[in-house]
């Protein structure tokens, strides 16, 4: 069973619409215990990271995630629940999880005609061969909406760029924790292989 | 870089597809849910369901619409007609669309359009305007006017100023549907979609007209639109999706291959 984690962040339903298509378990859930006793959890996420953080401490879902990341369950953020798990947040400058160490700029192009968010499908690079990866081929391009970017300290964090006139991270991850900036529930078949990898895996590197 | 993106919009009334010809002469052609599966799996990057039931009692069939076509297909769409409150905006999204497209009852409470995006962000929110081309004047400085109820009604209201108001007010997206070109097949209105796309900062789809993929490359390039709305080429089977992005990347535009 797949938790998703219910914080009032938009997007749950299709996250867990994209999993019943896959024949996939989950459950929708604000729950603390019950999220700690599932076998893996996803952390999704559309909004804004300060008002996010506020309702996570207020569910406890902040010491449910980090429990969860330290005893090893498989944890897949997506979009605004990637950039919640590292240190802090340009966005509402707010103290954030700090599974992962780093920061969350916001885009500042300097062509005038980039506009933000950075919205549409794009293409990733990756740098990593994560498990959550396999099958995803170079031209596979998948749906991003956001004006905030994960930017990790370590760069080994960092399993996946894309570009928008710079090159930021699309898909970071550390140990049992994977997280993508795209929406793999609305990427299309490419997308829905990452939702599948994800939850064939087990939580290790290799 | 990003790719330029291929909508296709569905017509939905009482729950059947529909396509109109210049906003009259509806013919009902098949099934949305079924419709949507098949061109999500073809390749379309992303879909709008309108709709044009006439009957607010019937407004539940579009709900059940609504929530099929997001179990079926994993792509971003945005949901339009009939959405006069926020409450209205809120159904739609609960039942799985991504994005709402507010048009007439933005125009008669632009409070919408703001009140909207405040609870489920800018991106969540497109506004869509009927165009048309009239004389240019004082009051229509850009030489089109936004016009609603398929074109009968004429506001006073310039589409340019309306376009740059619907950015202030927190759209996330513009669609520029001219009334003009659409279901004539003969191309986009070209000259008003780039006016609005050099004026604005946020994404504008082009809508109307779409009748061969020249006529989409013509309007994601000179008409700098970011995407291109397309109806009756596909619903009719006159072109695939794989043909017109095949078309479009041959010819160097940036497309999400199929």
């Amino acid at each position: 069973m797949i938790a998703i984690i219910d914080y009032d962040a938009g997007n749950l339903t299709s996250v867990k619409r994209a999993l019943d298509y896959l024949g996939i378990q989950s459950r929708i859930t604000p729950d603390p215990d019950e999220i700690m006793t599932s076998e893996r959890i996803i952390f999704p996420g559309v909004g804004h990271a300060a008002s996010a953080m506020n309702t996570i401490i207020k569910r406890g879902l902040d010491q449910a995630l980090k429990e969860s990341y330290t005893k090893g369950t498989p944890i897949l953020g997506i979009c605004l629940g990637t950039q919640i798990i590292l240190s802090h947040s340009m966005e509402g400058n707010t103290d954030c999880l700090g599974l992962i160490k780093g920061d969350c700029p916001e885009f500042k192009p300097e062509n005038p005609r980039l506009k933000i968010p950075h919205m549409g499908w794009n293409q990733i690079r990756k740098l990593s061969d994560h498990p959550i990866l396999d099958n995803v081929d170079p031209g596979d391009e998948f749906y991003f909406v956001h004006s905030f970017y994960p930017q990790p300290h370590n760069p080994s964090s960092i399993l996946a760029v894309c570009e928008y006139e710079i090159e930021f991270p699309s898909v970071i991850g550390c140990n049992n924790l994977v997280a993508t900036q795209f929406h793999p529930e609305k990427s299309g078949p490419a997308g829905l292989r990452i939702l599948s990898n994800f939850s064939s895996w087990d939580g290790n590197l290799c | 870089m990003l790719s330029k993106r291929i909508i296709s919009c569905l017509d939905v009334r009482d729950g059947n597809l529909a396509k109109s010809v210049k906003f009259v002469d509806t013919k009902d052609i098949g099934d949305p849910v079924s419709t949507a599966a098949k061109y999500y799996e073809n390749g379309i990057d992303e879909l709008v369901l309108y709709d044009i039931t006439a009957s607010s009692d019937n407004r539940n069939i579009m709900l059940d619409v609504v929530n099929k076509v997001a179990s079926r297909i994993f792509i971003p769409f945005s949901v339009g007609g009939g959405l006069r409150t926020v409450q209205d905006c809120t159904n739609v999204l609960l039942a799985g669309a991504e994005k709402v497209n507010v048009n007439t009852a933005a125009v008669a409470n632009p409070n919408l359009i703001s009140d909207t995006a405040k609870v489920f962000g800018a991106q969540a929110v497109v506004l869509s305007m009927d165009v048309l081309e009239v004389e240019i004047s004082q009051k229509i400085p850009s030489g089109y006017e936004v016009v609603t109820h398929g074109g009968r009604i004429h506001t006073g209201i310039d589409a340019l100023w309306w376009a740059k108001k619907g950015q202030e007010l927190g759209a996330g997206e513009l669609v520029i549907n001219s009334i003009d070109a659409d279901g004539t097949k003969e191309g986009y209105e070209i000259r008003l979609t780039r006016k609005i796309a050099d004026s604005v900062s946020i994404p504008v789809i082009a809508s109307g007209g779409g009748g061969k993929p020249s006529h989409l490359h013509d309007v994601l390039t000179e008409g700098g639109a970011d995407a291109a709305l397309i109806a009756s080429i596909l619903h009719y089977n006159e072109y695939t999706i794989k043909e017109i992005k095949d078309y479009l990347s041959s010819r160097g535009i940036k497309v999400r291959k199929t």
